[in-house]
């Protein structure tokens, strides 16, 4: 005890005990208050959402069993011709499929489909992997060296050898655990894909 | 030198008279220096402490000055660290000391962490400096990670590409985490600015007092040694330890020929192999950050590599990160996970022996296949060897509560 204390014997202890608490609490709650401002800041910028316009693709070039990336929102988005072949394939690997119906998978309303397009011919996919975001390969040959004979065409991730069908839909025991994301778009014509808007709200973005 | 300094402590000059009524000068310096009693038995092990240090402080100087030429841009990034590299004056000494330094810290902080297993140093009194000590470990590698995406080549981009993603793994909250993480709905600019930021102000202060309290609380309780006995328990008259010797000049001594043949070493790898084979800086971030294309064989860093090996093993994306979580925070709770008495190796059981053998060697295999493709083969051994991980911290707390030990000796022999 300092003198301070000892001279003032009718000192309330107990009052002065519930005004430091009481201090306390009310200094936590304006320091948690002041914690907003610096997490918030952490969050995507103006500028950051802003730059998720829509992109347009021209596929005019685009060949049977081609694929053309585009950049959209800093992601690569891939647009992919397929032949009548590779469509052939695609439902007879439904029961090797993880989400054949893609029921846990994010994709619009509008390709919730069998082949998940709009037109069956194109498939339009972000190619950024579910696992852990590296871009997948394409691997569009039946039977392609590095993924092994069994290969029907479709899409491998180098970095943990997550593996897509020519729809995007992963396969069973590998880590992805979803199929890879359709963005929303639309044809602007016949050889011309908008990315990044849906069909319904034309002229709104 | 320490009776120089005994005398000039009986009759101060006024100098430092002068200082210690307003600093508490001879004190600290006696306390944490001169007449710190540390155990006159400590081995080669005992180098890697005061290694750390010295990494510290290289990682701190020349990080100072790498900040003097280097630009945080999406544009200037790449550019800028290789306008250190071949225009600025000693550019390129000074960042292969940082980036060879880094490697440097986490072959010395795993040599340091193995002591700690080896002799017990975990043990009571001293599971706080093991927990400041994981913590730090933990902040390391955070700043590790950071520092590596700021060159902005390839490797840079992908492998914090992964290591954000890892985030987004966790139920619920897991997606906007990462989004809040990055900044923005990719990594971009706004990411490498904010780990610029992390990386060169915010943790290395952290670091900093962390150290600081990790010293202290071992100069508090005193240093285990290879014996793993108390020196505290028998003193002279004057309460000096039986068997502890002053740190300085003993030990400074010895920690400075420590440092020599370290800096032989280290001098060796800076020059003649400063990308450590592909090992320290890996030859896609000669590249600059491509968003549209993935490396074709992604792999973290050698001293992140064991981790990494854990978290492909298993075919689960949110229990592989889980799993590889686990493997660092398990070795949190070590104080108390061993539950046999005796600290040094040299008096324990050969259950624990057998067990430590194979967490070391577990760890190895696995930062060896952290490095290599994830083919079937490999993937299986992973799993193998995350198993036999893991196993070593469920079996301890059984084997080592009632392991045959041999008898400790009184004093350090």
């Amino acid at each position: 005890m300092s003198t301070e204390d000892q001279n003032n014997t009718d000192v309330n202890l107990q009052r002065r005990k519930i005004l430091t608490g009481a201090t306390g609490v009310v200094g936590a709650v304006g320091a948690t208050f002041m914690a907003v401002p610096f997490v918030s800041s952490w969050l995507p910028s103006e500028k950051a959402k802003a730059a998720g316009a829509p992109v347009n693709a021209d596929i005019s070039q685009l060949q049977p069993g081609q694929l053309l990336t585009v950049a959209w929102r800093g992601k690569p988005v891939w647009v992919v011709r397929r032949t009548p072949d590779m469509l052939k394939i695609l439902p007879t690997l439904d029961s090797g499929l993880r989400d054949p119906g893609s029921e846990n998978s994010a994709q619009p309303d509008y390709c919730k489909n069998a082949t998940r397009s709009i037109k069956e011919e194109y498939l339009v996919v972000v190619g950024v992997c579910t696992h852990l975001g590296c871009a997948p390969l394409f691997r569009p040959a039946v039977g392609s060296p590095d993924v092994g004979p069994e290969w029907k065409g479709g899409f491998f991730c180098p970095c943990h050898g997550s593996k897509f069908d020519l729809a995007g839909r992963v396969f069973q025991s590998v880590p992805a655990p979803i199929n890879l994301e359709i963005p929303a778009y639309r044809f602007l014509s016949e050889n011309l894909v908008r990315i990044g808007e849906d069909p319904k709200q034309e002229g709104v973005v | 030198m320490s009776n120089q300094l005994n005398d000039s402590q009986a009759n101060k000059s006024a100098l430092l008279g002068w200082f210690d009524a307003r600093f508490p000068v001879t004190d600290t310096w006696n306390k944490h220096v001169g007449e710190y009693y540390a155990p006159k038995n400590f081995n080669f092990w005992y180098f890697f402490g005061s290694l750390a240090l010295l990494v510290f402080v290289n990682q701190i100087l020349t990080g100072i000055w790498l900040t003097m030429s280097y630009t945080p841009t999406n544009a200037g990034a790449f550019a800028s660290v290789e306008y250190i590299m071949r225009d600025v004056e000693w550019g390129w000494l000074l960042r292969y000391l940082h980036s060879t330094g880094a490697s440097a810290f986490f072959v010395v902080i795993y040599l340091h962490m193995m002591r700690g297993l080896l002799y017990g140093s975990y043990k009571e009194p001293r599971e706080l400096i093991w927990i400041i000590g994981m913590v730090l470990f933990l902040l390391l590698m955070a700043e590790a990670f950071m520092g590596y995406l700021l060159p902005w080549g390839q490797m840079s981009f992908w492998g914090a590409q992964v290591i954000i993603s890892l985030f987004g793994a966790i139920p619920v909250i897991g997606p906007d985490l990462a989004l809040w993480i990055r900044g923005d709905f990719v990594i971009s600019e706004v990411t490498l600015n904010r780990f610029f930021a992390l990386h060169v102000i915010a943790l290395p202060l952290i670091l900093v007092i962390l150290v600081f309290m990790h010293l202290v609380a071992l100069h508090h309780v005193g240093s285990n040694n290879p014996d793993g006995v108390e020196i505290k328990k028998l003193k002279d008259n004057k309460g000096i330890p039986l068997d502890g010797i002053r740190f300085h000049p003993y030990y400074s001594v010895k920690d400075a020929m420590g440092t020599v043949f370290f800096l032989v070493l280290f001098a060796l790898v800076l020059f003649y192999a400063p990308e450590g084979g592909g090992y320290f800086i890996e030859a896609p971030n000669f590249e600059p950050a491509n968003p549209l294309k993935t490396p074709d064989h992604i792999a973290p860093v050698w001293y992140f590599t064991p981790f990494y090996a854990i978290l492909r093993a298993i075919p689960d994306k949110f229990l592989g990160v889980l799993a590889m979580g686990g493997a660092i925070a398990v070795l949190f709770a070590m104080p108390w996970l061993d539950r046999c008495k005796v600290k040094s190796i040299r008096y324990r059981g050969t259950s624990f022996k057998v067990l430590l053998t194979i967490l070391v060697v577990s760890f190895v295999v696995l930062g060896y296949l952290g490095t290599m493709p994830a083919t079937p083969l490999y993937t299986k051994l992973s799993q193998i060897f995350t198993a036999l991980y893991f196993m070593f911290f469920l079996v301890l707390p059984f084997t080592s509560a009632n392991e045959k030990t041999k008898p400790v000796p009184e004093r350090v022999t």
